[in-house]
């Protein structure tokens, strides 16, 4: 298993340098509509932070942060917020994922209002991939050891 | 029956290449995609969506439905590495100790 780092370089560098990856990737999610981005590619970056978190500080210090359960539940929330805003729309009575309903709801135009779809449904991209990329990293890191079962013994 | 295998793969690859000889030239701009598709989403996706990244109106709002497919897809890969990973390390875990 990944021990905390004694590195003490290290350990700053990337305590250093998460934060702003963690600004970054949602730079690059907010920022879809205007440059190469958008949720998958946040959602990446976001996850290499959490990544970096794990080489640098170790399994239980990024586990306080992000546990598998919790990266599991958000994975879910980022798929329920995309189909959920498709049916949303259907319930406005629009088609299956035609933003331009969200007008009802939304103080804006019809095509603003797909703009802030656009919006919604990035950032629902963006848990989801974060969420998955973390935990197929923790799991495929982790296999063949029992972190559950090791915390109580140490 | 690995000579049968093998002759209905070469035999299905055949017509499948034969398939793609009718298709457009890639980047053909008369291809039926580029003369009405492409410049439809060109002209309108600003007054549609407001969103001056035209590939980020295509893949979220003109093709949402293939994204949500795809974010499902990314949802299934995480799932299925949890439930086969950690099912082994769950059952080497109680015979170990």
């Amino acid at each position: 298993m990944i021990r905390d780092s004694q590195d003490v370089i290290v350990k700053t560098l990337s305590r250093l340098l998460v934060p702003f990856m963690v600004i970054y990737a949602l730079y690059v999610i907010m920022h879809g509509h205007h440059s190469p981005g958008g949720g998958f590619q946040g959602g990446v970056i976001l996850a290499a932070g959490f990544v970096l978190l794990v080489v640098s500080h170790g399994l239980e210090q990024t586990r306080k942060r992000l546990s598998e359960k919790a990266a599991g539940v958000l994975s879910s929330i980022g798929v329920f917020i995309y189909a959920g805003i498709g049916a949303l729309c259907l319930i406005l009575g629009g088609n299956y994922l035609d933003y331009g309903k969200l007008s009802k709801l939304l103080p804006v135009v019809p095509a603003e209002a797909r703009s802030l779809g656009i919006l919604g449904v990035e950032i629902g991209v963006a848990l989801a991939v974060m969420a998955v990329m973390f935990t197929i990293f923790l799991v495929i890191f982790t296999v063949g050891e029992f972190p559950e079962d090791d915390r109580s013994e140490k | 029956m690995k000579i049968l295998s093998l002759m209905t793969a070469v035999l299905v690859g055949a017509v499948l290449i034969y398939g793609t000889l009718d298709m457009p030239k890639w980047g053909d701009p008369h291809s039926p995609a580029n003369t009405h598709v492409s410049p439809y989403y060109l002209h309108h996706s600003l007054e549609h969506t407001a969103t001056p990244n035209v590939v980020t109106s295509v893949l979220a709002d003109y093709r949402g439905y293939d994204t949500l497919g795809e974010t499902t897809v990314i949802f299934t890969a995480g799932m299925a590495c949890i439930l086969l990973l950690r099912a082994g390390r769950k059952r080497r875990g109680k015979g170990d100790v």
